[in-house]
């Protein structure tokens, strides 16, 4: 048996990024709509009502997969930060910002979804606690990486500057995570743990991962595709742009002779994408 | 499980709830999803244009069209 090593490196290219995400794209949405579908069906068919919280309890089908995808997106922003920072690479900045924005709406879903959450179970929407605080800081660190990056006229300097403090910011997620056995919180501990079995009944278990898988997948798909946009403003006047973009355009357009007659053989058909 | 739609509908008391949690879940990913297509749109459609054949003839007055979203 042969195994053909898969050169990661040269998707830090952004030819190569972008050839990559048009054949993964699909497959993401797709698996995110059928995790989706299963995951709601689950969670409102399936799994019984909570014997203490009744039906609000389905609120955490989107409150906890939303609120994790806010800390691993924003662990993973800093990772491309520091890859940014140490190696210069182009497409580590194209990543951890186009990360951002999906962080932080997971982030402020996980807000919103938290304080509907509360009112009916603890009586109110908010409360000055370390785990909401700390998510609550988590968002602001998202929309200050955001702000800062488009602040700065100089795309590179915005790029350092940003990635700085989303480097700095990235030890908010152990808080956010560990709060709840750091401080005495109204928020509730940890149900789920690697070390431990879940306790809650298997078909809530099953309803929260299979939303959960839907919002990673969902979340992948969407960088990925605003990577791609902004791997294109950004390389516009790159040959494998102008590659990328007639291919497109022609495969779209196929009755255009004019596009089609000058349709590149270059690195991005070889590629294939779809 | 559920009585009806009626009793889908209220969760038990918690309708408002539930219903305001997936409403602005669903919205808010809608709204980023068509954002982003949107975008990805607009750059296609300038560079499409910018490197067509005709390109020179017909896009002279769009030639400084910003790329920045």
């Amino acid at each position: 048996m042969t195994y053909r090593r898969i050169r990661w490196l040269k998707f830090t290219a952004p030819a190569n990024f972008y050839a990559l995400v048009q054949r993964l794209a699909p497959w993401l949405w797709a698996g995110a709509a059928v995790l989706a579908v299963a995951g709601l069906y689950t969670g409102f068919f399936v799994a019984p009502p909570d014997y203490q919280q009744g039906n609000s309890y389905r609120i955490m089908f989107i409150h906890v997969p939303t609120a994790w995808m806010g800390m691993f997106l924003y662990l993973l922003m800093a990772v491309y930060a520091v890859i940014y920072l140490v190696w210069r690479i182009k497409m580590a900045d194209i990543m951890a910002r186009s990360l951002a924005p999906t962080g932080a709406l997971m982030t402020l879903l996980a807000l919103w979804t938290g304080a509907l959450w509360g009112a009916p179970t603890w009586g109110t929407f908010w409360v000055w606690d370390a785990r909401l605080t700390s998510t609550l800081i988590l968002l602001f660190l998202f929309l200050g990486y955001i702000a800062l990056h488009a602040a700065v006229d100089d795309r590179e300097k915005g790029g350092r500057a940003a990635s700085l403090l989303a480097l700095i910011g990235a030890v908010n997620v152990p808080i956010i995570y560990f709060s709840v056995e750091w401080w005495h919180t109204l928020h509730q501990g940890m149900s789920i743990t690697l070390t431990q079995a879940p306790t809650m009944a298997p078909s809530m278990f099953t309803a929260l991962l299979l939303m959960t898988g839907a919002c990673w997948l969902y979340s992948a798909a969407v960088t990925l595709r605003r990577a791609q946009a902004e791997a294109l403003e950004r390389e516009s006047d790159s040959q494998w742009v102008t590659e990328a973009v007639q291919r497109e355009h022609a495969l779209r357009q196929p009755a255009a002779p004019a596009v089609r007659a000058v349709e590149p053989r270059g690195a991005i058909s070889k590629e294939g994408d779809s | 499980m559920w009585d009806g739609i009626g009793d889908f509908i209220a969760m038990g008391g918690h309708g408002p709830y539930v219903w305001g949690s997936y409403g602005v879940f669903a919205m808010v990913l809608l709204a980023e999803v068509s954002v982003l297509a949107r975008r990805r749109h607009r750059i296609r459609t300038i560079l499409a244009r910018r490197s067509s054949p005709g390109a020179a003839s017909t896009w002279n007055q769009k030639q400084e069209e910003s790329l920045e979203p």
